[in-house]
């Protein structure tokens, strides 16, 4: 964490404190931090909560040295007159890192349903699909996409309020913070820690420690806003702040449980049947909503009117799809238990909501994609402004899909089949992917004050590898899953049901073969991405005076509306 | 219209406000679509038959939950012809009232497993679970040799029974301190199952459900489990069509 910016003088023991960020009481708790969990492993009978408790001390101990290290080399003297970006720096990097474990993964699970005999090992029941899908699950939805929501959402607060992040060595800690509770979900799937319920494995642990992560992400976040120099608060900051405060809420909510003891590593979820599947979709749903929707729209907000010198098209657009995308989100989860014992006036509730967040949905895409009324040459030009607008237009199909699949008659067919593996990876890899690609793309040559990328005709390559992927990703799933629908009510002219189960699952055979090189290319994109982020960071640093990372902030361009 | 956007400049220059709105208009999906579930008598219906799980049948669970296996089979039979002939009966509410919390699955990678309890013999479970295309070629599912290898770890049974009664599930505190015996007693024939009927009644799968004798295995725990799955319901009793379960 060294820190290259130049350190104010100080006076004074008092602004000392101040300006090492509250990096003594950081020492102070990861000391006792380290301390508690020695003692909690050691009383512990549970070896999978000894293994989280190794972890945490692990983590705590690492913390402890950095800490300590940096205080005696007086490295975390802080110039309060500069943004801080180090974070960032380090955000975008476990963004990358993550993706790629993530996505290796997730080709590794493609490739087990596809060649079972190869891919299991039965003297490693660790490796097996039902522990590493939610390895790979987690790892892109919260490593890949958490990582790139928190590192973006660090820089778009900072320059659009035009003030450095509030709370000193906090953002640091949610940081490091974050990490550990990726390692400690992951290791913890491997080892067989999970609670069962999709998208929120984690065990009762592991989801204390990420509230305690993420309130102070949301202090941070929230402190900088106050701290602004800018009268309004920039469109993009309301998604991020609608995201991060309702996540806090959904996890919360969804993860309230008994432990089984406080040293064991199980608990029980006071929730139970109807009730527990209820909440849990409502997270699920949300999860879809907030993190992955409302949260990317915020980077959408920010990096395609900054990359494409345009002002964004409608401020009252944005006024009144952000307001009736999260009230009606919220309703959409029933949606996936139709036809399940959950009542069906809930069931009804949910489908009606979910094809009313057709347009909040398209009016995002819309806002994204008339901002570039005049800027539309840049598409020949620009491999990145490609990226972003393929993201819209992937953005734009999956939640035009989304409320088709959610219409009961249609779900029917499409329910407990690959249509909905399809389906998310056409919103994950297309929206999700494709607009935290095109930001990193922007951030690192800012970040490393760069004049650019060290090759457009590596994103070129990267943007054709990753888009065919995706397109035969989807299509094979399509084919797969309304195959495998129509197989499973499929009967004879005698009226018996003309296939076995085991048959549907050996038809989608090709299928999987195609979904698998799919997933390979995406990969393959992904790692070319960061072959040219590498060598563009190594590229000499810009020459000018004005760089970019010191313009004026977007909202400034909002403002002119 | 116009004095509504003026008006949001208001939400735009004041964040707590933006914040406290925000967190009002995510509230109100949720608030009517769940806490309704919890006060509307119909959500669940009146069955006969359904009781808590057995401590050895519990443990089966968790391992359950442990491999992921909710990740590729659904516990929840849709009221669809199709359905209804390859699995059995639609599943109820009350099927899964103990379940905390619900493995009703989002993916059929493999088949709903809901009723799956009394299906299959116990040994073709156990081979089946040890190597999956022994039985069915085509199969894609996960080899579980381990389980067959790693004796149960059972030490915090009772913690677990005391835990679940926290959260709602009707055990008792007799159920609580014998839950170490009654374990046993489901998996091995040669012991007394009088305590264990005492507390859990007389429909019960009580034997060696194929770790082999003098121990009990995680596979024994998983596949008593299985064999209960979907059993508990008395049918004969339930009328379907009845008003009281129109849902």
């Amino acid at each position: 964490m060294g820190d290259p910016l130049s350190s104010t003088p100080s006076t004074g023991s008092a602004r000392a404190a101040i300006n090492t960020g509250g990096a003594p009481a950081y020492l102070i708790a990861s000391i006792f931090g380290a301390l508690l969990f020695t003692v909690a492993t050691v009383l512990s009978r549970d070896p999978l909560f000894q293994f989280q408790g190794w972890i945490f001390m692990i983590g705590f101990v690492l913390a402890s040295a950095a800490l300590t290290i940096g205080l005696s080399s007086g490295a975390f003297n802080q110039a309060a007159s500069r943004y801080m970006d180090n974070v960032i720096k380090a955000g975008v990097i476990a963004t990358m890192f993550w993706g790629a474990a993530g996505m290796l993964v997730g080709v590794i699970v493609a490739a087990q349903l596809t060649w079972p005999n190869i891919f299991y090992f039965p003297d490693f029941g660790f490796l097996n699909f039902g522990r590493i899908r939610p390895l790979h699950t987690s790892a892109v939805i919260f490593a890949f996409g958490g990582n790139a929501l928190i590192a973006t959402s660090f820089w778009v607060v900072q320059r659009t309020c035009k003030a450095r992040l509030f709370g000193g060595m906090t953002a640091w800690f949610v940081f490091w913070g974050y990490q550990l509770f990726i390692v400690l979900a992951g290791l913890g799937y491997l080892a067989g820690i999970t609670q069962g319920q999709e998208y929120a494995e984690p065990e009762w642990l592991t989801d204390l420690w990420l509230t305690i992560v993420w309130v102070a992400y949301l202090i941070v976040f929230l402190g900088t806003i106050w701290k602004r120099q800018e009268p309004h608060i920039y469109v993009a900051n309301w998604f991020y702040l609608a995201f991060i405060i309702t996540i806090a809420i959904l996890h919360i909510f969804n993860n309230l449980a008994v432990p089984v003891s406080l040293l064991n590593h199980r608990s029980y979820e006071v929730w139970s049947g109807v009730q527990s599947a209820m909440v849990q979709w409502w997270y699920g749903h949300n999860a879809v909503g907030f993190l992955l929707t409302a949260g990317f729209l915020a980077m959408m907000y920010y990096f395609i009117p900054k990359r494409a010198e345009r002002p964004i098209y409608s401020y009252r657009l944005s006024i009144v799809h952000f307001w009736a995308l999260i009230f009606i989100y919220i309703w959409a989860g029933p949606h996936h238990l139709h036809y399940t014992a959950l009542p069906q006036w809930t069931q009804t509730l949910g489908m009606t909501f979910s094809i009313m967040l057709w347009m909040p949905s398209w009016g995002g895409m819309i806002n994204g994609l008339m901002t570039l009324s005049g800027a539309w040459d840049k598409l020949r030009t620009d491999p990145v402004i490609r990226m972003f607008v393929v993201s819209l237009a992937f953005y734009g199909m999956s939640t035009f899909e989304g409320p088709v699949m959610s219409i009961r008659a249609v779900n029917a067919l499409s329910h407990y089949t690959d249509w909905g593996i399809g389906h998310v990876h056409s919103g994950a890899l297309g929206w999700v992917g494709f607009v935290t690609f095109g930001s990193v793309y922007c951030l690192v040559p800012w970040l490393w004050k760069k004049d650019g990328l060290y090759s457009n005709k590596l994103v070129e390559w990267h943007f054709w590898i990753a888009t065919t992927g995706i397109l035969l990703y989807i299509t094979a799933m399509w084919v797969s899953g309304i195959m495998e629908g129509l197989m499973w009510r499929a009967y004879t002219p005698q009226g018996f049901l003309a296939y076995s189960f085991i048959e549907t699952v050996a038809a989608k055979h090709v299928e999987f073969i195609v979904r698998l090189l799919g997933g390979l290319m995406y990969l393959s994109g992904a790692l070319i991405m960061i072959y040219n982020l590498i060598r563009t960071v190594g590229l000499p640093n810009t020459q000018h005076a004005n760089h970019p990372a010191d313009a004026l902030p977007a909202s400034a361009v909002l403002a002119g509306e | 219209m116009a004095s509504i956007f003026k008006n949001h400049g208001k939400l735009e220059r004041h964040s707590m406000l933006l914040l406290l709105f925000i967190i009002l208009v995510v509230s109100v999906g949720g608030l009517v679509e769940i806490t309704p579930l919890f006060f509307l008598e119909s959500t669940i219906e009146k069955v006969d038959g359904m009781r808590p799980y057995t401590p050895l049948e519990l443990a089966g669970r968790d391992i359950y939950i442990r491999e992921g296996c909710y990740l590729c089979h659904s516990q929840m039979i849709r009221p669809l012809r199709d359905e209804v002939e390859r699995y059995g009966h639609y599943s109820l509410a009350a099927e899964s009232m103990y379940d905390h919390p619900f493995q009703w699955g989002s993916k059929r990678n493999g088949p709903d497993l809901a009723r799956v309890g009394g299906k299959y013999s116990d040994a073709w479970h156990r081979d089946h679970l040890i190597n999956p295309r022994s039985l069915v070629p085509e199969s894609i599912m996960p080899p579980y040799k381990f389980l067959a290898e790693h004796d149960l770890d059972y030490r915090d049974i009772k913690d677990k029974l005391r835990a679940m009664k926290t959260v709602g599930v009707p055990y008792t505190e007799a159920e609580i301190a014998s839950a170490e015996d009654d374990l046993r007693a489901q998996a091995d024939p040669n012991q007394s199952p009088t305590k264990l009927q005492a507390h859990y009644g007389s429909k019960l799968n009580i034997r060696d459900f194929g770790g082999g004798p003098n121990r009990v295995t995680e596979m024994d725990a998983l596949i008593a489990y299985l064999q209960m799955q979907g059993t508990l319901v008395d049918f004969t009793t339930y009328k379907a069509d009845a008003p009281a379960n129109q849902r």
